[in-house]
Order: C-alpha cells, then sequence, then structure tokens
C-alpha cells in the first residue's frame, strides 16, 4: 500500500489483481477499433450487464447469427483464456467503456498489446482489467509461441511489473503508474479516491471564473 | 517560464498532483447524452453519493434519437429506455435536459457551442470522444469513459495524467474545393490512425487563423481520429465574436473579466512541444478514405497505395481492403456509391448545408443514391430555412430530416444496409460503423454533395467550376 488509500471507501469496483497465469487469445490484428470491440447498437443498456455477449460481435458471428469457427474467440483450443494479446494500436476510436466492460465481462482481466489507444486503456484500468504494453518484439514473440502451441502459458505479475512466457522463461517489464498499481492491487478506484477528497475540490472549485 | 495555451489551461485546473500517478483535474462543463451516462447514474446509487454541481452538467439525447417523425415515440424499445433513463435522472439531479423535441435538442457537440456552454480556457468532458470539439474555441475538451463520468458527476474531477504535446502548423492557401474536413483528413493521413496517441494537439497557423468557427470545430472533432485525446485552436476576435450574447456566455462585468482573461489564452513565443509538424496548405486535396480507418485517406484523384507503399502491416491493410471489397491501385473517381450522409457532429453545422447546397443547386439528386441530410441542431435547421437553402434541397430532390447524430454511428433507424457502399461526412469509417457489413467512405460535404448529384465518387472542383458560385 503506497498510502493512497484513505478513510472511506464505498465499492469493491472489481477483483483485486495480482498475478495472473493463463493461455490466451491471440488476436494479431492491428487498429481493433471500439466498434469492433462492441458495436454501437449493443450500447443500449442501462445497467452494465450482459455485454461479454457481444463482445467482438461482428467478428464472432456471421450475419445470421452463427459463430464464425476459426476466429480465436470461437475457437476451442483457446477456451477460458483470461488473456486476450492483440495487435498495435488496440482499442482506437470510440470512449465508450461499453468496451472495456465488454472485455471483463468476457471472463478476460488482462489485454497485452504493443500499443494501446488512450481512452480504451483508461477505461481498462478503471474497470479492473490491466493494460499491458509490451515492445512489439515481445508482442510477436508471444503470437509466436501461441501459433507453435496454443497451450502457451503467460504470465501477468503485477508487483513485479513483468511479463513472462512460462514455458521459456522469456520476459519482458511493463509500465503502469504506482498510483494506478495500487489501485488495481487492491480493488479501488478513482471514484472512492475522488469521494475522500471532496472539501479540497468544493475549495478550488470557488476559484473557478465560470 | 514559457507556456503553451495547453499547459495554461491544464495546469489552472489541477486540484492535486498525485505523486507517481495522475493530476486530479477540475471540469467546468460536462455533456451528457443517453448511451454513456445511465451506468455512471446507477453508480452514484450503489455508493449512495450525489451530484456535486449539476449546474456545471448538460444533457442532451442525440445518438439513439431518430431523425423522422420526432414528435411520436421511439419506436425502439432499448433507445426509449436510455432517453427515459437520461430524462429521469436529469430531473431527479437537477441537470438541465435538453431531450427530444426540445427547442436547444441536437448533437452535444454543436449545440454546446452554440448555447454558450463552450467557453475559451474551460475544460469540458463527455462520455463521447468527439469531445474534442470543443477545442475550436480554446477549451481543453475531450472524450471520457462512463466511470469518468460518475467522476464528474460525484466530484466534478477527473484524475488524468497529463498528456504530451504536439504542435501541428498549416499554412499557406488552401486551393480550390479544399474544406477544413479535408484539411483535417489529410493530417489524419500524414500521422495515421494511432499518430497522436498520448498528446494533445494545438493547431496553428493561417489556416486555422483563416478559418471560420465551424471549420475549427470541424477540424479539432477530428483529432481523435490519429490517437489524440483532443486538439485546441488559441481563441481570437472571431472566437469572442462567435460566443459573445449566447445563452450561457457570460455577461456585463463578468464578460469583460473573461475577455481579460481569454486574451492570455496563447502559446508563448519560445514554449516548447514534445513534438511538432508542419504542413503546406497548397499540397492538400479534396480528400476521401479508401479503408476502414481515417487515417486511410488520399486525395479524391488517387488510386488506392499498394500494400508495399504503407506503413503497417500488410496482413491487415490488406484485411481492411477486402471488407471494403476494393483492390490495390483501385481509383476512387468512378466508384458506385449508394448512400451519401451529410451530417454529424464532424459536418453538421450550417456551413455544411452551404457547401453541399452550393454544389447541389441546380442539379438532381442520382437515381441510385439514397441520400440523408441531417442537421445537427434545431438552430441549424433555422438558419437553413432563414437562408432558403431548404428550398434548393427540395428542388434538388433531397428530404432535410430532423437533427441527430443519425448515420454515423448506427444507434437509432438510420444506418447503410450490408454491402452498400456510403459517401459520409461523419468521423469513422471502421467497419460496420454505419450499420453491419456497411461501407463507408470519408469525405467534405464538397464530395459528399458531388456524389449525391453523379452518383459516383466525384471531384467536387468540377461541378464547383460549372457552378454559378
Amino acid at each position: 500500500m503506497l498510502g493512497y488509500w484513505p478513510k472511506v471507501k464505498y465499492i469493491m469496483a472489481y477483483d483485486k489483481f495480482e498475478v495472473l497465469t493463463s493461455t490466451a487469445y491471440p488476436l494479431p490484428i492491428e487498429n481493433v477499433d471500439t466498434d469492433q470491440i462492441i458495436p454501437a447498437r449493443f450500447l443500449k443498456a442501462t445497467k452494465r450487464e450482459g455485454f461479454g455477449d457481444n463482445f467482438f460481435r461482428d467478428w464472432r458471428y456471421d450475419s445470421e447469427g452463427n459463430p464464425i469457427a476459426d476466429f480465436p474467440l470461437n475457437d476451442a483450443k483457446y477456451a477460458g483464456s483470461k488473456i486476450l494479446v492483440g495487435g498495435k494500436n488496440f482499442g482506437s476510436g470510440s470512449s465508450r467503456e461499453h468496451a472495456a466492460w465488454s472485455v471483463y465481462d468476457f471472463g478476460l482481466r488482462c489485454v497485452i498489446s504493443s500499443f494501446f489507444a488512450d481512452i480504451f486503456r483508461n477505461n481498462c484500468l478503471n474497470v479492473g482489467v490491466l493494460p499491458v504494453q509490451v515492445s512489439a518484439d515481445f508482442a510477436q514473440k508471444i503470437f509466436d509461441a501461441i501459433e507453435a502451441d496454443p497451450k502457451t502459458e503467460i504470465k501477468v505479475d503485477l508487483p513485479n511489473q513483468k511479463v513472462t512466457l512460462v514455458a521459456t522463461g522469456e520476459s519482458e517489464s511493463f509500465e503502469i503508474n504506482d498510483y494506478k498499481k495500487d489501485n488495481m492491487l487492491n480493488g479501488f478506484d478513482d471514484i472512492d479516491y475522488l469521494q475522500n477528497m471532496k472539501d479540497e475540490v468544493l475549495a478550488f472549485g470557488k476559484t473557478r471564473p465560470f | 517560464m514559457s507556456k503553451t495555451l495547453f499547459d495554461k489551461v491544464w495546469d489552472s485546473h489541477v486540484v492535486r498532483k498525485i505523486k507517481g500517478g495522475p493530476d486530479v483535474f477540475f471540469i467546468d462543463r460536462h455533456f451528457i447524452h443517453e448511451v454513456t451516462s445511465p451506468v455512471a447514474f446507477v453508480g452514484l446509487k450503489e455508493r449512495g453519493i450525489g451530484v456535486m454541481y449539476p449546474e456545471r452538467t448538460f444533457a442532451t439525447a442525440d445518438h439513439n434519437t431518430p431523425t423522422w417523425n420526432q414528435h411520436l415515440p421511439v419506436a425502439d424499445p432499448l433507445s426509449a429506455n436510455q432517453l427515459e433513463a437520461l430524462a429521469n435522472n436529469a430531473a431527479e439531479y437537477g441537470i438541465s435536459h435538453w431531450g427530444l423535441g426540445h427547442r436547444n435538442n441536437g448533437i452535444v457537440h454543436i449545440v454546446g457551442p452554440e448555447n454558450g456552454i463552450t467557453l475559451p480556457g474551460a475544460t469540458i468532458v463527455c462520455g463521447d470522444s468527439h469531445t474534442s470539439t470543443h477545442g475550436a474555441f480554446g477549451a481543453i475538451a475531450f472524450g471520457i469513459g462512463t466511470s469518468e463520468v460518475e467522476m464528474v458527476l460525484s466530484t466534478q474531477c477527473i484524475m488524468q495524467p497529463k498528456p504530451k504535446k504536439m504542435r501541428i502548423n498549416v499554412n499557406g492557401k488552401l486551393g480550390f474545393g479544399v474544406t477544413p474536413k479535408d484539411v483535417a483528413l489529410y493530417i489524419i493521413s500524414k500521422q495515421t490512425t494511432s499518430g497522436a496517441t498520448g498528446y494533445f494537439v494545438e493547431y496553428a497557423g493561417d489556416v486555422f487563423e483563416n478559418m471560420t468557427m465551424e471549420g475549427r470545430m470541424t477540424v479539432c472533432n477530428l483529432s481523435i481520429e490519429m490517437g489524440a485525446r483532443g486538439g485546441m485552436i488559441a481563441p481570437d476576435e472571431k472566437t469572442f465574436e462567435y460566443i459573445k450574447g449566447r445563452k450561457h456566455t457570460p455577461k456585463g462585468a463578468d464578460w469583460d473579466t473573461a475577455m481579460a482573461y481569454w486574451k492570455t489564452l496563447k502559446t508563448d513565443d519560445d514554449a516548447e512541444f514534445d513534438v511538432e509538424f508542419n504542413y503546406d496548405a497548397a499540397d492538400i486535396e479534396p480528400m476521401i478514405t479508401y479503408g476502414t480507418n481515417p487515417g486511410m485517406g488520399m486525395g479524391v484523384t488517387k488510386s488506392i497505395p499498394l500494400a508495399e507503399e504503407v506503413q503497417g502491416g500488410v496482413a491487415t491493410y490488406k484485411k481492411s481492403l477486402g471488407y471494403m471489397k476494393f483492390n490495390e491501385g483501385d481509383d476512387m473517381i468512378g466508384k458506385q456509391v449508394d448512400y451519401v450522409f451529410l451530417g454529424s457532429c464532424t459536418n453538421g453545422r450550417i456551413e455544411d448545408f452551404r457547401a453541399f447546397c452550393s454544389i447541389i443547386e441546380g442539379r438532381q439528386k442520382a437515381d441510385n443514391i439514397t441520400a440523408w441530410l441531417v442537421p445537427g441542431s434545431h438552430k441549424v435547421v433555422d438558419q437553413i430555412k432563414a437562408e432558403g437553402l431548404d428550398k434548393i434541397i427540395e428542388a434538388a430532390g433531397f428530404v432535410l430530416r430532423e437533427p441527430g447524430c443519425s448515420a454515423c454511428l448506427a444507434m437509432n433507424d438510420d444506418k447503410v444496409p450490408a454491402g452498400k457502399l456510403a459517401v459520409s461526412t461523419s468521423n469513422r469509417n471502421f467497419e460496420g460503423r454505419q450499420g453491419p457489413g456497411s461501407r463507408t467512405l470519408l469525405a467534405s460535404p464538397l464530395v459528399a454533395a458531388a456524389t449525391a448529384v453523379t452518383g459516383v465518387v466525384s471531384d467536387p472542383r468540377e461541378l464547383l467550376q460549372a457552378a454559378s458560385v
């Protein structure tokens, strides 16, 4: 605990994240936008429920609603994985947090990519999905390893900020700011943090001209 | 110490700096709409917390709303449910609400500036990535997620690390038929869809200085399409002229105080950016996209690049062209089009309708084209009528619809069917963006108009030369 955490905590926003070891779904496509992660027509709920069913809807199902067998998320080889490895610039486009909810709701806790779009990364951190940015070389190593063995296990160690290919021991460190790391390790969120500094905000608000 | 415009506005809104973490960042103005706000209100209730400053939040319905027969009940029950949730939440917490049918209703990024809610030097957020639009006024404006909507409602703050700074300078004289949309699509084609990720952009140079406020909004709107969180332009006399006397603009002595502050909002001469780009206005043509992200754009007279000529992976590029049913090396001019969409927060303002009408006047809509002409707000509708543009639209065989986001994102009834090709003045050409299986070409209102009357992708300059404008 880094001492960010405070007097009042309102809800457990999501499960704590410490060390995750899992196989992974590979999706080596660049510029995957949030309209693919969850198309706009599925954003019509007024509660945060059921978004996993429509995760990558138009890539998982054909126009008749039949599953597309060779799409990785439908492929039994990878079933039950808690990690998705995406191509460069994952999560571009719309600010819809529904995209991050659908990742979580589908059963994933971590997305690995060589580059993330800003808002998607931020949304993931706010809902308990860890975005892990690795070098393009290491991302390729992961894709190659999964292609050679779909049961390849990846260990994501948040306390040590390290991602490892379990079989070979090859690893790389990743960045996350101390504050967000502490949030993820404890299942805290920004809303609780802000609730604990309301007086400071109100005092600041008095200084705003408009 | 010398500061950029962005530094000045950002630094004056930091409530607390967290060591090894983000800034606690105060938000002056918050827009909400029916799609990304309901879950935030559920969150408030679960935590048992309230809204700190209801007067700083403004609600309008736009994403789900029909653009035809708005006086009738909304047919889709899920959309109706979200619209009702917005209305109920606004009423419960004392938030201003411009619902369907209200005189001030319209697309959030169009009605905000129209009503003087958008001000220079302000911080503005909304659960919508095109919130960057408001940067045209010298505001820091960007899209946020629903958790952040809940943060703003409950404490008027979000927690953000300060982005890096980029300046994009475009100088020179824009060519005939080249619009602000083309300037933006040109910049994005150079930056790619992710080139500005991690940055906040300032647009500078005489092209932006000479641009109208509507044009500046179009440019700032599209900042997110190259990955930038937002983009902004220093306020000037044009900005002040635009906002003066609007509904929520400061009045009297408050106006004078605000003006004194607003005039300081420019980048100091020796301030530094993390990165800077310079483009020449003369290099910009009317643009069109050919792929499945807004970075895949080029001059409308060009042919689609070969896979080995583009940045990024070949497999991704081929997948994109495969979805579009295009081939490397294809010309865009002459491709048969099925739908034309004029509207959205990108190009749903009065100038966009003037531009469109300058080409369709005295011509007829092509038989193979289904056209949706959707003003961004009731005020835009009023202006269209005041200028007689509705008569031109009608005479050319088009129909003016009612305000809303419409065919930009396939959340309402205006959807492009699978396989059909649309030329759209909106902001995204992602797979399925305008409806499952739809194929989108992004372009300016002039290119859209030229296409609408010829039935094929067309260079507007040829029609403009023939027209008496």
